[in-house]
């Protein structure tokens, strides 16, 4: 799963109904859902069955025994910590970048723009094997870090920092859209009217984009929970200590011990559906506001 | 508030938006900032307002200089083209904010913003969001929002563009009178002549980032002082030779002309009170204008427009035609004047 950003919230589809003259026939209608139903169920649906049915085959008593495990406590803890330092992080992150991007003018903007999408460019295990040549025990910075009882890979801060490498372009790719399209004229008007820059930010800035940029939270802080690839190959996977959610479910799998692994994969199936339900409210919110901000005229 | 700027220069690139313009506004003055777009007008009012930052050149207030004064502390209310209302703000929040960060007293904000609701024509629309308004609703509450905080000076950037032709004629007035009783300097900027010669009280015209000319509407109509004035402003067409014109025969080397159609009496032979200083000319073209015939006339090479009533027999083209030119504005590129018919006050020549 290299990177993907949906943009749902920067171009709300219109919801206009088909006309006549564009509109199928029903047989034309009726198959093309079909297929896009049944091509669902085979990819998506039923995958995400068997995680269920899988970590119930031996019993809820397996199942949540094998959540209450040492290993995979520790796990959980590693991802949440992970996760709340990463998100955070991202996301002053991408309201900084975002507001240089789209309220001033400067050379290298569009190289910036392209830079913050480098981490979707990337393979996520190159994005590890980066920190590793930084900072591992024969990287560039490693021994600095090591000599000072600070090591960084095989520990929590490698993984901290694989994660906010790869999950740091989502909120900033959704609210450059949002206000690049907004424009600066309301901060202008504002500042008029003798309000500082910190009190534009809060009182008119934040609150435009405010929807999107908690659509960007919730698919940034997905990503963080669910990484793998960069965070395998920094972690070194130390029972206990260096792995995270998806790490562990891998180590249980490749351990032959498919309940307990299918039991912990299936917190991440349940973090992906409250991520989807909030990601819906939130675009339901955004969509109402954004379809408001476009009406024109009325009375 | 009494406003001087002095050689205000602005650059974007190699685009000069404003090129060493000075002028000086009295208190209380209604002024109309007028010329084609893209030529200048709103880069003057945001250097104003301290939106914009001035290359060179001082921007002085009631005898304080300001261009190091942030827009915050300037004391300028600005109406933006757009409006940019706060769209998650209801109108009263809009119209508020102003006084809400400068932490006015709740009692205060309320009183404020009900008289400015009154004054606006906006009651019970406190509660509706910018996206309920009609677009005249939408420009009343920006008026409001600038003008809340009390400022010294008003400034209006295109304020009637985004509105309907209809709605536009009844807000002019409507801005007019307020402006009046508020007694506020104000600059607005405008492309439409007709708006700024039915608003302001004076009109600067600004044309290629410089001020072209500043004065009265009507002294501005009467004695343009550069060609593109005189261009600009009323109806005009441009004349290429018109030293080859009955009375207009005197040394001006190089001269062109530009011709006002009101200037212009088109007569069947024997009509006019003066044939002597009238030229002969063929009809080409003759419209209706409504109330009177716009007709087209060729005088030699050259093209004259003059209005006819509808009273007076028609005139059809390909008849042969009197037109008497009253006034010409002619310019060359080092010096330009208004120059009357000299044949008109001689009319009866001695014959020799």
């Amino acid at each position: 799963m290299a990177g993907y950003v949906s943009t749902a919230t920067a171009a709300p589809a219109p919801r206009s109904r088909a006309s006549s003259a564009t509109s199928e026939s029903a047989l034309v209608k009726w198959t093309l859902i079909a297929i896009a139903l049944a091509f669902i169920v085979l990819v998506l649906v039923l995958p995400l069955v068997t995680v269920f049915i899988q970590a119930f085959r031996k019993g809820a008593e397996t199942y949540f025994a094998a959540l209450a495990e040492k290993e995979a406590l520790s796990a959980i803890r590693l991802t949440l910590t992970t996760a709340a330092i990463a998100v955070p992080l991202n996301t002053l992150f991408g309201v900084a970048a975002a507001w240089a991007i789209a309220k001033f003018r400067f050379k290298g903007k569009q190289i910036l723009i392209s830079l913050i999408d480098l981490p979707f460019a990337i393979s996520p295990v190159i994005s590890g094997l980066i920190f590793v040549l930084l900072f591992g025990a024969n990287g560039w910075f490693g021994p600095f870090f090591i000599e000072n009882g600070m090591p960084i890979i095989f520990a929590l801060p490698g993984v901290v920092l694989a994660t906010i490498f790869v999950t740091f372009p989502f909120v900033a790719r959704e609210l450059i859209p949002l206000m690049q399209a907004q424009g600066n004229q309301e901060e202008e008007a504002a500042v008029s009217l003798g309000a500082n820059g910190w009190r534009v930010f809060w009182r008119v800035t934040l609150p435009n984009v405010k929807w999107g940029l908690l659509y960007g939270i919730i698919l940034c802080n997905a990503r963080a929970m669910g990484e793998f690839g960069a965070v395998s190959v920094v972690s070194g996977h130390i029972r206990g200590e260096t792995n995270t959610i998806p790490l562990h479910v891998e180590i249980l799998y490749n351990e032959y011990q498919f309940a307990a692994s299918f039991s912990v994969a299936s917190l991440l199936v349940l973090l992906a559906f409250v991520t989807l339900i909030v990601k819906g409210i939130v675009e339901w919110k955004h969509h109402a506001a954004t379809v408001q901000t476009d009406q024109q005229g009325g009375h | 508030m009494h406003i001087e700027v002095k050689n205000l220069r602005k650059t974007f690139g190699s685009y000069v938006a404003s090129d060493n313009v000075s002028f000086s506004i009295e208190k209380g003055k209604l002024i109309g900032l007028l010329g084609p777009s893209g030529g200048g007008k709103t880069t003057i009012l945001r250097m104003l307002a301290g939106l914009e930052t001035p290359d060179s050149g001082d921007i002085i207030i009631d005898g304080q200089r300001v261009n190091d004064v942030p827009p915050q502390r300037r004391g300028i209310g600005f109406v933006f083209q757009s409006y940019a209302l706060f769209r998650h703000m209801n109108v009263y929040d809009n119209i508020a904010f102003g006084l809400t960060v400068q932490k006015a007293p709740k009692a205060r904000i309320k009183e404020r913003v009900s008289e400015l609701v009154a004054l606006t024509g906006l009651s019970g629309l406190e509660k509706r969001y910018p996206n309920q308004l009609s677009g005249g609703q939408r420009q009343r509450v920006a008026f409001a929002r600038a003008l809340a905080p009390e400022p010294r000076l008003l400034l209006l950037d295109e304020p009637f563009a985004a509105i309907d032709a209809k709605v536009r004629k009844e807000l002019r007035s409507w801005l007019r009178s307020t402006i009046e009783r508020i007694g506020i300097t104000t600059i607005f900027v405008t492309h439409d002549q007709e708006e700024a010669v039915e608003v302001a009280d004076e009109i600067m015209i600004v044309n290629g980032g410089r001020l072209e000319q500043k004065g009265s509407p009507i002294d501005i109509y009467k004695n343009p002082l550069t060609p593109f004035v005189a261009g600009f402003i009323g109806e005009s067409s441009l004349l290429e030779n018109p030293s080859a014109l009955k009375g207009f025969e005197e040394d001006f080397p190089g001269a062109k002309a530009i011709i006002r159609p009101e200037f212009v009496e088109i007569g069947k032979p024997g009509e006019l009170s003066t044939p002597l200083a009238a030229e002969t000319g063929v009809v080409r073209n003759v419209f209706f204008r409504g109330s009177s015939w716009q007709v087209e006339t060729r005088i030699g090479d050259q093209t004259v427009v003059g209005y006819r009533s509808l009273e007076k027999p028609a005139v059809h083209p390909g008849d042969e035609v009197h037109v008497l030119i009253h006034r010409l504005y002619l310019f060359n590129d080092k010096q330009s004047r208004i120059v009357e018919n000299s044949m008109k006050d001689d009319p009866m020549p001695v014959n020799i």
